[in-house]
């Protein structure tokens, strides 16, 4: 029997599965754009607020499927806040559609509801349910009908591609998972290393259920080589939706990734750190390489990710090699900074896009500098940071994989890291130079004149940058929370 | 404190140039000039400064990130000094360059020109290697807006390529580091980028030997030292007076500065096993650019290449380590500083004035702006290394104390003096001596130079003069410095051949 104690610290799942249910009355007695937005904004708000401060002092197994530590509830935190600002950056993006735009936000809620599931999840069932959730909802959010042919080209083809590949890696996962509770009698996360030889199958299948599992947790990160499906989905999709799973999406899914790996000691078994190893370094290098000759910025973004989610896996191989080292910090740090700088990049395409017309052409952003010097200086500011340059969140975190390379000796890894970064200083680069660059003045694109509605919108890619100087600057705040939270992994 | 104030004058010098534009476009100009006459009082107040425990004259040390025992640690000493003063200085004349040159979005301008500033005097005073790295990279962000936006026809190329050697290269420094504070955890049981703790770590040797080259190939792509210079003449060329000038001027020295403050104290047997090799290399330098140099119709090309020559005097100087090659080396950083500023910027004015930098268009320029041929005359002769300015006491010092070391470096080095004339006085010949072709150029275009130029030419020859017949000053502040590294140095080898030899 579930007692209100055990419900406690599930106060902040509940409140934005109330959110959603909420909202959806509220569309239901009366369309409102507005107020759908205000509702769920304000249920994410409060999400945070309640589980930042439940942090501090939660340590609890809520029922056998969630866990509700600091680390869950850190990123609990950051789930919630994300999608918040996506929330609302997604107002100005539909407020001109001509359509029944207020189911977006439920989408959007339901869509943390599974993320924050999935961040809290130690045992397959959970995984599974917390997944689905995400993804479901990111189907509806892909396809949301635009009818504007100058935005998303294809969302059709592109949540297509998405539902397809990503049931195909839920079924790998699924059925990796089949062959884990055949070793070990348990759908929790736990260890698979000391698992006695008498029992249950080989060691071999041991394997070829964690790398069953890991596949499938590689799409959905989109690593090389199960990347194929990252770049068409993002450009296809609205920006709102290509922010949501390029940030929460991946966020959730990573930290899964990370408690699943270290429950179940999947690396201490030779193969699999040596399958991440070349999944980090196709990674790195496809990602970095194939956004070289990239035109459209969210292609540029999402191979970026690629390379992105390469990098981490250098600090997840090393968690193995240094046991209780630096690496779940490193991790964890990345994951907040990637966060922070991609949806600073995609709020600010986004505050200049709309349901109508996106404007996501590099050459698009010629002359930005002169002709908004803000919004310009941040997006430079974000670029900057996605390449790893001082001054920026971007910048400590590549440190953090750095110090945890070096900790656990990955040369080949670090190498890896160097090469691509120093490929991908050139397309950020260029896309700044493009940036600073005079005006074009034959032909001049519309960028949309900001309204009241975007108002919101520029505070939230102020707080953004503010964050991403701030933590670049002064993280000592960050390193300290993030210091004690991954003691609990 | 007044380390901290120098760093932030820049800062927010450069933060209110930028926003006085919206006023008026000639006011970040006059707010840049006055941040940096408030940051040249600073030095001088700095220089006044009695030198405290272990030489440093001014420090300020603050925690910044204690989970890896980073800190915010600042600390000057005489080097440092000396640095910042030729940093401070150059920063004037670089104001003074764009002054009339800079006409577009000034106010941005003058923000990135203090900025770089800026970080270059974080870099010649952090004594936190992860704040070293810092602003190691700061420096590069304005830098490289310098070149994007006021650049020249190829900008876009040439800014890229300064971008990605200087940050590739500084990724592989920034591995050295962090290995170097994890050596640092291992030995002593906790993270320190503190440079006073890392002197103390003692790293094996392969190992000692891989960490110093990721140190020695970012400072040597800064330097820049052959392999590793490609960047240098695009940058160069294609960057406007004032760029060209803290490039050459300033950021060209953090290399060096790195390599005495860090490379050699901090791994002083693997570079001792390297040093004929460094040498070499240096050697290398000078004498390939040199003939590269004389290979050029684009007069800032050439000067970028002997920039690279001339700095090769400076790598072997420094991996000579002994006290009269590193006078030198410092001796030929400051009055490299001002003799490749004042060509620069003689090469910036005359394509201000005739926009074309290639040499084979000009020609008996004497007739129409004689001062402009005879200032030109006289870094030209500073550059080859005439006796009297402050270059020929550099590269003669720098010779007498590699020459005790390496004679085979020395002696092909020493050629390079000869190379340096044959390419200074060519560009004389070529440029204002010869015939003069009305059809190529109006006069009206060949204004001379006035005097405001006049009055930043002369600040540099008087630098170069002192320099020349009286470098004590410079000699005495850097000496203390030198003593210390040289008996920290000498004692870690003497731990080593007594480690060694007890093992026997």
């Amino acid at each position: 029997m579930i007692s209100f104690d055990d419900l406690l610290p599930l106060l902040p799942l509940l409140i934005v599965s109330l959110t959603v249910v909420i909202t959806m009355i509220a569309i239901g007695i009366r369309r409102s754009f507005i107020l759908s937005g205000t509702l769920t904004i304000l249920g994410l708000l409060l999400a945070a607020f309640v589980a930042m401060l439940m942090l501090p002092w939660t340590d609890q197994q809520v029922t056998p499927l969630l866990i509700i530590d600091q680390y869950s509830l850190l990123f609990t935190v950051i789930s919630c806040v994300a999608s918040m600002f996506i929330a609302v950056f997604s107002f100005p993006y539909f407020c001109k559609l001509d359509d029944n735009k207020e189911e977006f936000y439920l989408l959007i809620g339901l869509a943390t509801v599974g993320a924050i599931v999935m961040v809290s999840s130690n045992h397959f069932v959970s995984t599974v349910l917390g997944l689905e959730t995400l993804s479901m909802s990111l189907y509806g959010m892909i396809a949301y009908p635009l009818h504007s042919k100058d935005t998303a080209n294809y969302p059709l083809e592109a949540s297509v591609k998405y539902l397809i590949l990503s049931a195909a890696a839920s079924c790998f996962i699924l059925f990796g998972m089949a062959l884990i509770y055949a070793q070990t009698g348990t759908l929790s996360f736990t260890s698979l290393a000391a698992l006695d030889p008498e029992f249950g199958l080989s060691e071999g299948y041991t394997v070829v259920a964690l790398l069953l599992v890991s596949t499938g947790m590689a799409f959905k990160l989109s690593l090389a080589p199960f990347h194929l499906w990252t770049p068409d989905v993002y450009e296809g999709s609205p920006l709102p939706a290509t922010a949501y799973l390029a940030t929460v999406g991946k966020m959730a899914m990573a930290v899964l990734l990370l408690r699943f790996l270290a429950s179940t000691e999947a690396l201490s078994f030779g193969a699999i750190p040596i399958a991440f190893s070349l999944i980090a370094i196709t990674s790195i290098i496809i990602g970095n390489l194939l956004a070289l000759l990239q035109e459209n910025l969210k292609r540029i973004l999402a191979y970026s990710s690629i390379a992105h989610m390469g990098y981490l896996l250098i600090a997840v191989v090393a968690s193995y090699v240094t046991i209780g080292g630096i690496s779940v910090e490193a991790i964890s740090f990345y994951l907040v900074a990637y966060v922070v700088m991609s949806l600073g990049a995609f709020s600010i395409l986004s505050v200049v896009s709309s349901s109508e017309h996106e404007i996501n052409q590099v050459a698009d952003y010629q002359g930005l500098f002169w002709r908004s010097p803000w919004l310009a200086t941040m997006l430079i500011a974000m670029l900057l940071s996605l390449a790893g340059i001082p001054l920026t969140v971007g910048f400590i975190g590549k440190f953090y994989i750095f110090f945890a390379g070096v900790e656990s000796s990955l040369w080949v890894l670090l190498a890896a890291l160097v090469i691509g970064s120093g490929i991908g200083l050139y397309y950020y680069l260029r896309i700044v130079y493009i940036i600073i660059q005079p005006l074009r003045t034959q032909d001049k694109i519309n960028f949309p004149v900001a309204g009241i509605e975007s108002l919101s919108s520029y505070f939230v890619i102020g707080l953004l940058f503010f964050m991403l100087i701030l933590l670049g600057v002064y993280p000592s705040p960050l390193v300290t929370l993030i210091e004690s939270a991954s003691s609990f992994i | 404190m007044i380390l901290l104030s120098l760093i932030s004058i820049l800062f927010v010098g450069g933060l209110i140039a930028w926003a006085s534009e919206s006023v008026d476009a000639n006011y970040p100009r006059v707010v840049a000039l006055i941040a940096i006459i408030i940051e040249l009082a600073v030095v001088v107040l700095l220089l006044l400064n009695d030198a405290g425990e272990g030489g440093w004259v001014a420090s300020i040390d603050a925690p910044w990130i204690p989970r890896f025992g980073i800190s915010f640690y600042l600390a000057a000493d005489g080097l440092s000094v000396l640095m910042i003063a030729l940093t401070a200085f150059l920063g004037l004349i670089a104001v003074g360059s764009a002054w009339a040159e800079i006409t577009e979005r000034t106010g941005f301008f003058y923000f990135n020109l203090l900025w770089t500033l800026a970080g270059v005097i974080g870099v010649f005073t952090a004594l936190d290697l992860f704040l070293f790295f810092f602003f190691w990279e700061v420096m590069l962000i304005p830098m490289y807006l310098i070149i994007a936006i006021w650049g020249h026809e190829n900008k876009s190329y040439a800014a890229m390529k300064f971008f990605i050697f200087t940050q590739v290269s500084g990724m592989l420094m920034l591995i050295a580091i962090v290995m170097m504070a994890y050596l640092h955890y291992i030995e002593f049981g906790e993270l320190s980028f503190n440079y006073q703790d890392l002197l103390n770590v003692s790293v094996a040797n392969p190992l000692q030997f891989w960490i110093m080259l990721g140190f020695f190939i970012g400072f040597a792509t800064k330097l820049p030292s052959v392999p590793f210079h490609a960047w240098l003449p695009d940058a160069h060329s294609q960057a406007p007076t004032a760029g060209s000038v803290i490039l050459a001027g300033v950021l060209l020295k953090t290399g060096a500065y790195g390599l005495i403050r860090f490379v050699i104290p901090l791994f002083p047997e693997a570079s001792t096993q390297f040093a004929p090799f460094a040498m070499g290399l240096a050697a290398f330098s000078i004498l390939y650019c040199a003939k590269v140099a004389f290979a050029q119709s684009d007069i800032k090309r050439l000067i970028a290449y002997t920039s690279v020559s001339h700095m090769g005097f400076v790598t072997l100087g420094i991996y000579a380590w002994n006290e009269q090659s590193l006078q030198g080396a410092i001796i030929t950083m400051l009055a490299h500083g001002l003799s490749a500023a004042a060509l620069f910027m003689l090469a910036g004015g005359l394509q201000h004035r005739i926009h074309t930098r290639n040499m084979n268009e000009m020609g008996g320029f004497w007739v129409h702006a004689p001062r402009m041929a005879v200032v030109t005359m006289f870094f030209s002769i500073a550059a080859l290394g005439m006796p009297g300015l402050g270059n020929f006491v550099g590269e003669f010092l720098v010779l007498l104390g590699a020459f005790q070391v390496n004679t085979y470096a020395t002696v092909a080095s020493a050629f390079g003096l000869i190379l340096a004339s044959v390419y200074s006085l060519w560009v004389i010949q070529k440029v204002f001596q010869g015939g003069y072709s009305d059809s190529r150029f109006e006069v009206s275009k060949l204004r001379d130079l006035d005097r405001r130029e006049m009055f930043y030419f002369a600040l540099m020859m008087f630098g170069l003069i002192w320099m020349g017949l009286y470098p004590q000053p410079f000699l005495n502040l850097a000496e203390p410095v030198l003593a210390s590294l040289l008996a920290s140095t000498q004692s870690a080898a003497m731990a080593a051949t007594l480690t060694t030899g007890a093992g026997l």
